[in-house]
């Protein structure tokens, strides 16, 4: 059986929200066509939309955490990955202080991921330097 | 409207049972439209059904085909699209030989809509709904009446607004190479906005689209900036249709004229200059 169907989604790459279907033929992800009539975008997208299919089963996407062990990226689980961050993030605090550390999060993630860093930054980090990719 | 969508639902019903499946347009979430492959495994879904807006329906027959390419498939195709497909099939984009056009004659709102000049098929044995007359674009006539250095003006203003995002290129039916010129740091130069003026990205596009376009307008109606680039290529198709007797789509066996080799002393036959 031939299975061919689009799957809609909101383009990853910044905040505006274009929205784009995923062409998935057999299951495989083969393109991606722009929504016509959706409000936000109107059935246009940048070049980023265009091609947001292309890094989702590239060969260089990262599936796993790396830890950097003697200068070699190393795989490591998730847990390992965030204790050590968790780890020499509050060693820097505790030696420097926490406005020594800065956060920049990004427009790909969504409003509730953003609200969350912000929150991590100011609460548990203890700083103001909570900033966002869109400003550069 | 709902006549017209009904007699397809009706016609695919029909035909379902004998095809591995029938490209139509399917409602999703939100009321999104997007192609899908219906198929008697789930006869049900024929509920989404949906007519507008349309789609480039050519492309996804291409990309089916390409991975099965004995397939028995049936297409719901308008005017534009029919033209499409016909002319892919000129250009070896796939077999028609399994393929069942279903003609869907556009209303005159859609018409008016994409402004079309032919907005029903003329292959298709299955046809639903009434043809309709085509309009011509009045910027048509606008551009005509301009003199060249308007002209120049016209166009350089309307193209300085791309932002290249090759969307015209991704989306039309009609450029399949698989070397494409605009990703040739020769023709189009890249990390460059606004790109250079004139441009040589739409000169490519214009060049590449002669005796192709069969206007469907996904192009413009993709375009962020909305630069009409359908009146710039029903312009060349004019030229086109006066100089070699050619118009996409219109003839199945007509050969592009492209794609045409001339014996020895034919040239001088065509009129045209030497």
């Amino acid at each position: 059986m031939i299975e061919y169907k689009n799957v809609l989604t909101t383009c990853p790459y910044c905040g505006t929200g274009c929205a784009l279907h995923l062409q998935v033929l057999d299951e495989k992800l083969v393109g991606v066509l722009p929504a016509k009539n959706h409000v936000v975008s109107e059935g246009g997208l940048c070049i980023k939309g265009w091609n947001a299919h292309a890094f989702v089963n590239h060969a260089d996407r990262l599936t796993k955490p790396l830890v950097r062990r003697n200068g070699k990226l190393e795989e490591a689980t998730w847990d390992e990955a965030l204790t050590l961050v968790a780890q020499k993030l509050g060693e820097v605090k505790t030696q420097s202080g926490p406005d020594s550390v800065a956060i920049l999060t990004s427009a790909k993630c969504t409003n509730e991921e953003n609200y969350l860093l912000q929150k991590f930054a100011r609460a548990v980090i203890g700083t103001n330097n909570i900033d966002h990719c869109a400003r550069l | 409207m709902s006549d017209r969508l009904s007699s397809l639902r009706e016609t695919i019903e029909k035909i379902l049972p004998d095809v591995d499946g029938v490209i139509a347009l399917r409602t999703g979430p939100g009321g999104i439209v997007a192609p899908y492959l219906f198929s008697k495994e789930h006869p049900g879904e024929l509920a989404e059904l949906a007519l507008w807006p349309k789609e480039p329906v050519p492309d996804t027959l291409k990309i089916i085909l390409r991975a099965h390419p004995d397939a028995k498939l049936a297409i719901v195709c308008r005017g534009c699209e029919e033209r499409g497909i016909v002319e892919m099939f000129k250009h070896a984009q796939f077999s028609l030989e399994n393929v069942t056009l279903i003609g869907l004659q556009c209303d005159q709102q859609e018409v008016e809509s994409c402004q079309c000049f032919k907005p029903f098929t003329v292959h298709a044995k299955l046809t639903v709904g009434q043809p309709v007359e085509g309009v011509r674009d009045p910027l048509m006539a606008k551009v005509m009446a301009m003199s060249q250095p308007e002209k120049l003006a016209f166009w350089k203003e309307e193209f300085s607004h791309c932002i290249k995002c090759y969307g015209c290129r991704n989306i039309c039916p009609q450029c399949f190479c698989n070397i494409c010129a605009l990703e040739d740091e020769k023709w189009v130069e890249t990390g460059r906005l606004p790109m250079p003026n004139p441009s040589m990205y739409h000169m490519v596009r214009a060049m590449h689209m002669t005796a192709k376009c069969v206007g469907c307008h996904e192009c413009e109606e993709t375009c962020p900036a909305d630069i009409p680039m359908a009146v710039q290529f029903r312009l060349i198709a004019r030229d086109v249709k006066e100089m070699f007797n050619y118009e996409p789509g219109a003839v199945m066996d007509q050969k592009p004229p492209q794609l045409l080799v001339l014996e020895e002393g034919e040239y001088e036959n065509t009129g045209l200059p030497h």
